[in-house]
């Protein structure tokens, strides 16, 4: 799928774009934007890698972002650990809730992850809500301002590079995975679980490893939202944010990693800059997935893909 | 000691008796084909056997091995491949890939290499690859290697089935109906085969409608028959078999048989 060569090109020209966007939109509020196209494009990410690579659906995976963000601004202000470390908790604790949740539902066929990660995005959405003792309740709390080794991480072009080298990573590693055993086998059981298990793949192990996988990507992506914002709400955990990030993952294009980027950055952009249809925004943003969806119905990557592909043999 | 062998296999689904006391055996460079009027509990017996279902009571031994009840990932480990009736190919992967997901056991994985694509992860792709390319050039589809897999013929697909199956080294190959709904041309290519298959020292276990295809490539021929074995024998003596012509062609068939 992807060789040594094409990951090669699709990283050097993921760098290209994070080079040339702040010459052309050196605003702080363009860099704060595009900080965010990063983050959401990593939770996406992993929920490709789930999706578009294993087949499987997960419909609460805010819910995993919502504990890499809260563990960040809630371990300073309760333990008075350091965000970093904090953060990293947070990315351990998804993983273990991904594993003790996805280990029982994984071994069963069918669309039992899905509705057990709904589920359990709902139930973290809810204690998010509801514990404001602990939490902030739907007012939200804030995060420290991160400080590493005296330097004050501050600014909103900091924060793009910071985000935007994360993603390069996340994409260098998701490239990795695709193209290794790992990710043949996966790959493998998306299309017939049978036969991925009469050549020796172990069906469950490998879902729940991709799962918990994708738990880690949301993890990261919550934390560093919440150390960008400096101010977590609930809302990065609730069930709509799901299903945007379910979005973007089925926009951009199922099976590709590139897809799944820029299905985060149009989610992300188009609704900043459809504010000028003002209370008709949304409905814009409505009928804009529905033309994407019919016209390019693999999603934007694989679908201009095919057309170019088309286009050269025409 | 046989490489393969099954005993006293049985199994209902709801009322129906499917399989009723089935045993059979195989050796290493055998080929014993399984036939039976449709229904009869081959694909049954080869589900059980390759650990798809369960029989509620019988044993099947792997290589001595006691492998009853074992899930089909385990069973592959052992040295078990097979293909399917209806065919099971990674529609989304190159013809190349889905023989290459045939090597998974052979490979040596370590999630954190990878994660991060180290020059060991890159070395075994390319003798995945190389593995791959070989057993395409053995089934003769050496030249669409990096074609998608859905743009096969049907009886490319099924060869890719076999050279996904043997991309396991496996000690026994099962086939599920190698030849179904191939021309006379493919049907030649796929009895090639399987006798070069066997040769290397493979046991074949294969349900096959083809008679002449079973009458040509098995040493042994099991006949099913409403989920008991009818008969077992070498090919000549399971063709004269009066119980066998009666129950491929009805009462009647067997009188015209005696009357010819």
């Amino acid at each position: 799928m992807t060789g040594p060569r094409s990951k090669l090109i699709l990283l050097s020209s993921l760098l290209a774009v994070l080079v040339v966007v702040p010459l052309l939109f050196p605003s702080a509020f363009h860099l704060r934007v595009a900080a965010l196209v990063w983050i959401n494009a990593i939770a996406a990410l992993g929920l490709a890698l789930v999706m578009g690579l294993a087949g499987q659906v997960s419909l609460g995976h805010a819910g995993f972002m919502g504990i890499g963000a809260y563990a960040t601004a809630l371990g300073p202000r309760h333990f008075g650990l350091d965000p970093l470390l904090s953060m990293a908790l947070g990315v351990i604790g998804a993983a273990v809730l991904a594993l003790l949740v996805g280990r029982p539902i994984l071994r069963l066929k069918g669309h039992y992850l899905a509705v057990a990660t709904l589920g359990l995005g709902i139930l973290v959405h809810l204690v998010l809500v509801s514990e404001v003792a602990i939490t902030g309740g739907p007012d939200g709390i804030q995060v420290p301002r991160l400080v590493v080794a005296g330097w004050r991480v501050v600014g909103p072009e900091v924060w793009y590079w910071i985000t935007g080298v994360c993603l390069i990573l996340a994409t260098w590693i998701a490239l990795n995975l695709e193209d290794s055993s790992t990710g043949r086998a996966l790959r493998a059981l998306h299309d017939s679980e049978i036969a991925a298990s009469v050549v020796g793949v172990d069906v469950a192990r490998h879902k729940l490893l991709v799962f918990v996988l994708a738990a880690v990507y949301a993890a990261i992506a919550g934390g560093l939202l919440a150390l960008l914002n400096r101010f977590v709400t609930p809302d990065v955990a609730s069930f709509l944010r799901s299903i945007e990030l379910v979005t973007m993952v089925v926009i951009g294009g199922m099976g590709s990693m590139m897809g799944a980027i820029v299905g985060a950055a149009l989610l992300t952009v188009l609704p900043q800059a459809l504010t000028f249809f003002h209370e008709y925004e949304h409905a814009v943003l409505g009928l804009l997935i529905i033309l994407f969806m019919v016209f390019l119905r693999q999603g934007i990557v694989p679908g201009l893909l095919s057309l170019f592909a088309r286009w050269r043999s025409a | 000691m046989s490489l393969l062998s099954a005993h006293g296999i049985s199994i209902a689904f709801g009322g129906l008796r499917a399989l009723e006391d089935v045993s059979f055996s195989v050796d290493a460079g055998e080929v014993l084909a399984i036939i039976g009027p449709n229904g009869a509990g081959k694909t049954t017996l080869f589900n059980i056997v390759s650990g798809l279902y369960r029989a509620q009571s019988g044993r099947v031994m792997l290589a001595g091995r006691d492998v009853t009840g074992l899930p089909p990932h385990r069973l592959a480990a052992l040295g078990l491949a097979r293909t399917f009736q209806n065919l099971q190919i990674f529609f989304r992967m190159s013809v190349l890939e889905n023989v290459m997901v045939g090597r998974h056991l052979k490979e040596r994985r370590q999630l954190v290499a990878e994660l991060l694509g180290l020059p060991s992860v890159l070395r075994e792709n390319s003798a995945t690859r190389e593995a791959a390319r070989d057993l395409l050039a053995f089934v003769g589809l050496a030249e669409r290697a990096h074609e998608p897999a859905q743009s096969l013929p049907y009886g490319a697909l099924k060869r890719l089935e076999i050279a996904r199956a043997l991309a396991c080294e496996p000690k026994v190959l099962m086939l599920d109906e190698p030849a179904a709904g191939c021309n006379p041309v493919e049907t030649e290519e796929i009895d090639r085969l399987i006798v070069a298959i066997a040769r290397k020292g493979v046991a074949v276990v294969l349900v096959e409608h083809d008679m002449k295809l079973v009458m040509r490539i098995s040493d042994r021929v099991l006949v099913l028959d409403q989920g008991r074995v009818l008969a077992q024998g070498r090919p000549q003596e399971v063709r004269a078999d009066p119980r066998v012509i009666a129950a491929y062609l009805g009462r009647h068939g067997l009188a015209s048989a005696h009357a010819a």
